[in-house]
């Protein structure tokens, strides 16, 4: 009794004297939410040796908030963007996301991206209460709705990317070797582990690897040549995925190439290899996507206008529109919060499971299930125009099963409301 | 007697301090307190025996690792576990200290950056190779606020006060180390090591004994960085950190404990200060800018503040290279063609 | 035996062009007595000069002097216009210049140019001949060994045969003595840097069209292991840069194909370990003066 005294006491003197200072607890507003923003943030790598891949993704979904909020933003409130630079250093992670959150009192982190960066946060927002939305990265970290509350996945995750692709290589060609070239992280753990759940854990030809940090892939591809390898599956970045095959191409060999959504943007890979050479060297290259990239497409369509308008007619890539994808989610997640949206209501409307996004699958977040696509459809480079060829499989339980794509219409303009 | 209480009085300032910050200056307080730790250990092993490290954050990270698997391995009241960290850290950034020590007895000045950075570059490849967690690194318990305090003070309060204690127990020995005996020696070999070796010191074991004690303070560092961000991953101890433990010794002042507080808080607030500013600048200079115009603008700084006082930085030094000038200035002229 | 063939002739390439940056640090350590850490962004920054001349001309070898030239020109200006002004023979002022200007040149690039990978290619072919059904070494390869022995060569020459080389040696070893002698020490310095910026840029222009692309650290690697090279080779001697480099090219190569990416930094650092253990100053050291 007494100690509660003294303590309630000493709360009372220590609030008075340093009210706005370090002291818990405080004011009954939503952090983020005044009656005309919502402020939101993310960290990306815009500086540092990962920054040529990824440092467009944020520029595109400010481009797509600033479309929204020119119409109006979301039940009248305009979207306010903090992107903050972590060149993919988890401790630069560590300081932004402490920024965005004591700081600028962000209502939620959107989209951060990548697994080592964003898991140096995780706990760190559990603990806040601060909703971790649509993570930019394919780890089945995000996905333990027991363990973390607030966060979800955007990505498709990696195992399931991995088993759709060596199905689909099955199908194509029963009896080739198949290889795998993944990351050295959860990333390529992933694929190798989704391929394996397809043939089985001995039928792998070859598996190899390679860090972020090397410069050429020259000794892993001779490797997987010596080793017969027919069909390669990849999961790697951009970059690599671009000099495995300019390296393969070199050495005068032309496998089958099925690589991850991660590493297999069309527009991105021509840009390493070169305009001239790319139609050629990417000829039938196997992908997998879930997002509405079809050359011919509404979203694309909307999306590139809104490129022009909004982002000084930056380059159009995967990129892009994984970017405004990512914009349109939490754009629609914020309209289902309700008209006075709290951290909860926010969280409860991903959970509610009725956000439709923009996918070619259904999304498949739940009370249970906080992991965002649950499948994939299959993209093939025919004549330098990457687009889907009606193919999709859920992977569950380590179960491959087709399924029919089931695309969303584009209605209202892009703007959920 | 002296040193201890007035590691006391600056420990009870800083603790008081945390009181008039915010819980992101807070926060920042509890990283500066991790740097000093380290650069205190940095700056003591340049300045008094000219060895130049470029890997100690390889030590912070040795010190981190060994706090993350010891904190969480013990079953017990966090105090204890957070000792049992503290130890775990002091150790293995002690033993990587003493080997790198003993190989750097025998290295001079650029074989020994290269040695260092080496080693810095192999982190990442060490932590995936071995049962380090990868990329992902390993998790540190979380350290709640303990309940008495729980209404009074913010997470990230706690831990500022934690980094603090735990700097002040990192750096205090030092401090004692290098007025005592063992700094005399470390003196005497830099500024003659015949003339040290005539009296009875091996340079060697002085060497790399300021390897191991300068080892210690950068592993409980680390220890601190697990503490406030409670993850331990190698990318966080890359080479642009370890070469910023590098600068904040030498803007600070090498050889000078007060010099390393001051490196420190400048190595962590000022980039982010820059950062703020540019943010308010007018933003349509387009989205290259983002990120980029801060790290031009520290660079530029640091590279100015080296011109104009290129003295402070370097007098020890001087004193250094003057009291032994075969040993920079004499050529090999075996290997000339 | 085939993989081993295929490894060591794709070791001996990269080798090449690791020897030749390697060379280029040991320059500026015997002009200078300093370990220039800003090679690989100011290499970053005369390869973007390159790069911007082959777009505008379609001239990979108007690109190729003029990478060279800005090479020469940004180390002769850092010399002039920052590290003169640092005391002598005190290493740090320097590494912390030279820190500073790594993040200028880095963040200056990318706000230049931008973040992205610039694909550069090559001007020779880069399919391998196909000797006994293993490829082997590309004509650009070849092109890479002949550059860089040329070079080497070349550098060697000078060095050793000429005039100016016993100067500039001279600059390096005996400043006060070669000032007494009328050797112009200070334009010697500046010589030094300018000739190992340009062979610094000329590693660095061989190495990208291998590459990814060009972008502000493309050279960040290169030049970590050419550190690690010349402190094995011996940081005063161009031959040891020359084996060394070599060396650890092949170690690379070999314990990627047949170990993993992974293990590569640790077995340079084994190596490196070991080396120094057995000769603290390198494999080519000359004889330390004995101490007690």
């Amino acid at each position: 009794m007494r100690t509660t005294t003294i303590r309630t006491a000493a709360a009372a003197a220590a609030a008075l004297a340093l009210t706005a200072c370090s002291t818990p607890g405080g004011d009954e507003s939503v952090p983020g939410v005044t009656d005309d923003t919502v402020t939101i943030g993310t960290h990306q790598p815009l500086t540092g040796p990962a920054a040529a891949g990824y440092s467009t993704i944020s520029a595109a979904t400010a481009a797509y908030f600033a479309y929204v909020n020119d119409n109006g933003g979301i039940h009248g409130r305009s979207i306010e963007y903090v992107v903050k630079d972590d060149a993919y250093d988890p401790a630069a992670t560590q300081t932004a996301v402490r920024e965005l959150v004591t700081e600028e009192k962000v209502f939620a982190v959107v989209n951060g991206l990548g697994t080592p960066t964003h898991s140096s946060v995780l706990d760190y927002l559990d603990q806040q209460g601060v909703p971790d939305l649509f993570v930019s990265s394919g780890s089945l970290t995000w996905n333990q709705p027991g363990v973390y509350e607030n966060t979800f996945a955007f990505n498709a995750d990696y195992v399931t990317e991995g088993a759709a692709l060596a199905q689909y290589a099955v199908e194509q060609a029963p009896d080739a070797k198949i290889c795998v070239l993944g990351q050295d992280d959860d990333y390529g753990e992933g694929i190798v582990e989704g391929v394996e759940t397809v043939i089985g854990s001995n039928a792998v030809t070859e598996v190899q690897t390679y860090t972020t940090s090397a410069e050429d892939l020259t000794a892993q591809t001779g490797a997987m040549m010596a080793a017969g390898c027919e069909v390669n599956v990849l999961g790697t970045i951009n970059g690599f995925t671009a000099m495995a095959v300019g390296t393969a191409a070199q050495m005068e060999w032309f496998p089958k190439w099925y690589v991850s959504s991660s590493g297999a943007d069309y527009p991105t890979l021509a840009g390493y290899l070169g305009e001239d050479l790319a139609p050629a060297l990417l000829q039938g290259m196997v992908s997998v996507n879930y997002l509405p990239f079809s050359p011919d497409g509404e979203w694309v369509a909307l999306f590139e206008r809104i490129n022009e308008e909004y982002n000084d007619g930056a380059p159009f890539t995967g990129n892009t529109v994984f970017g405004m994808s990512v914009g349109y989610l939490f754009a629609e997640a914020l309209a289902a919060a309700g008209e006075d949206p709290t951290r909860e209501s926010l969280v409860d409307a991903v959970e509610s499971g009725d956000l439709l996004g923009n996918g070619i699958l259904p999304l498949s977040y739940g009370a249970d299930d906080h992991a965002a696509y649950r499948g994939v459809g299959i993209t093939v480079v025919d004549e330098g125009v990457q687009d889907y060829v009606g193919t999709a499989y859920e992977v569950s339980g380590g179960a491959v099963a087709p399924v029919e794509p089931s695309p969303v219409p584009l209605e209202n303009e892009g703007i959920p409301g | 007697m002296k040193t201890p209480l007035r590691a006391l009085l600056v420990t009870a300032i800083a603790i008081g301090a945390t009181f008039g910050l915010d819980p992101f200056r807070n926060y920042q307080l509890a990283t500066a307190a991790a740097c000093f730790a380290a650069v205190a250990g940095l700056t003591v092993l340049v300045g008094l025996t000219g060895q130049l490290s470029l890997g100690h954050a390889v030590l912070m990270a040795a010190g981190g690792y060994g706090f993350a698997f010891a904190a969480t391995a013990v079953e017990a009241p966090w105090p204890l576990a957070l000792l049992a960290g503290l130890a775990a850290a002091a150790a293995v950034s002690g033993l990587l200290g003493l080997l790198l020590g003993m190989a750097a007895a025998r290295l001079r000045g650029p074989y020994l950056a290269g040695l260092t950075l080496a080693l810095v570059i192999a982190l990442p490849s060490a932590a995936s190779t071995l049962p380090l967690g990868g990329d992902q690194g390993a998790r540190a318990p979380f350290f709640a606020v303990p309940e008495g305090l729980s209404a009074l003070i913010a997470v990230e309060q706690w831990h500022a006060w934690l980094a603090v204690a735990i700097a002040a127990l990192a750096v205090t020995p030092l401090v004692m180390l290098r007025s005592g005996r063992a700094g005399l020696r470390m003196r005497a070999v830099l500024d003659d090591e015949t003339a040290a070796r005539l009296s009875g010191v091996d340079p060697g074991l002085v060497k790399a004994g300021a390897f191991w004690i300068s080892a210690i303070p950068a592993g409980l560092g680390g220890a601190v960085l697990a503490v406030a961000t409670q993850q331990v991953t190698p990318g966080g101890y890359g080479l642009a950190f370890s070469l910023l433990l590098v600068v904040a010794a030498v803007v600070g002042g090498l050889g000078s404990i007060g010099g390393a507080a001051i490196g420190s808080v400048l190595v962590v607030v000022l980039p982010w200060a820059v950062d703020e500013l540019v943010a308010l600048a007018p933003s349509d200079f387009g989205q290259r800018l983002d990120g980029n115009l801060a790290v031009l603008l520290f660079g530029a700084g640091l590279v100015a503040m080296t011109l104009a006082w290129p003295g402070g930085a370097a007098r020890l030094l001087d004193r250094l290279r003057a009291a032994r000038p075969s040993r920079f200035a004499t050529p090999s002229t075996t290997t000339e063609r | 035996m085939d993989r081993f063939v295929f490894l060591f002739s794709a070791g001996l390439a990269r080798g090449a062009v690791l020897a030749l940056f390697a060379l280029s640090l040991v320059i500026v350590w015997r002009a200078a007595r300093v370990v220039n850490f800003a090679q690989a962004a100011m290499a970053a920054a005369a390869v973007y000069a390159a790069f911007a001349v082959t777009a505008a001309t379609g001239s990979y070898w108007a690109g190729l002097l003029t990478g060279l030239a800005s090479g020469a020109l940004l180390g002769a200006a850092v010399e002039r216009g920052l590290m003169r002004r640092l005391p002598a023979h005190a290493p740090l002022p320097g590494i912390i210049v030279a820190i500073g200007l790594v993040m200028v040149l880095q963040a200056g690039l990318a706000i230049a140019f931008g973040p992205e990978h610039r694909p550069m290619h090559p001007p020779f072919s880069e399919r391998p001949f196909i000797i006994g059904g293993v490829p082997v070494l590309s004509p650009y390869d070849l092109f890479t060994l002949v550059a860089a022995a040329a070079v080497m060569g070349g550098l060697a020459l000078l060095f050793g045969r000429t005039s100016l080389g016993l100067q500039l040696r001279a600059a390096a070893f005996a400043p006060e003595t070669s000032r007494l002698l009328g050797v112009r020490v200070p334009r010697m310095v500046t010589l030094g840097w300018a000739l190992a910026v340009a062979t610094a840029a000329l590693a660095a222009l061989l190495l990208v069209p291998t590459e990814l692309g060009l972008n502000p650290h493309a050279a960040d690697l290169l030049f970590v292991n050419a550190f690690a090279v010349a402190v094995i080779g011996g940081l005063d001697s161009p031959a040891g840069a020359l084996l060394a480099g070599i060396g650890v090219g092949l170690l690379v190569s070999l314990v990627t194909g047949y170990a993993s990416a992974a293990a590569a930094p640790l077995a340079v650092l084994a190596l490196l370990t070991l080396v120094l253990l057995v000769r603290p100053g390198g494999v080519f050291s000359a004889k330390e003066a004995r101490t007690a």
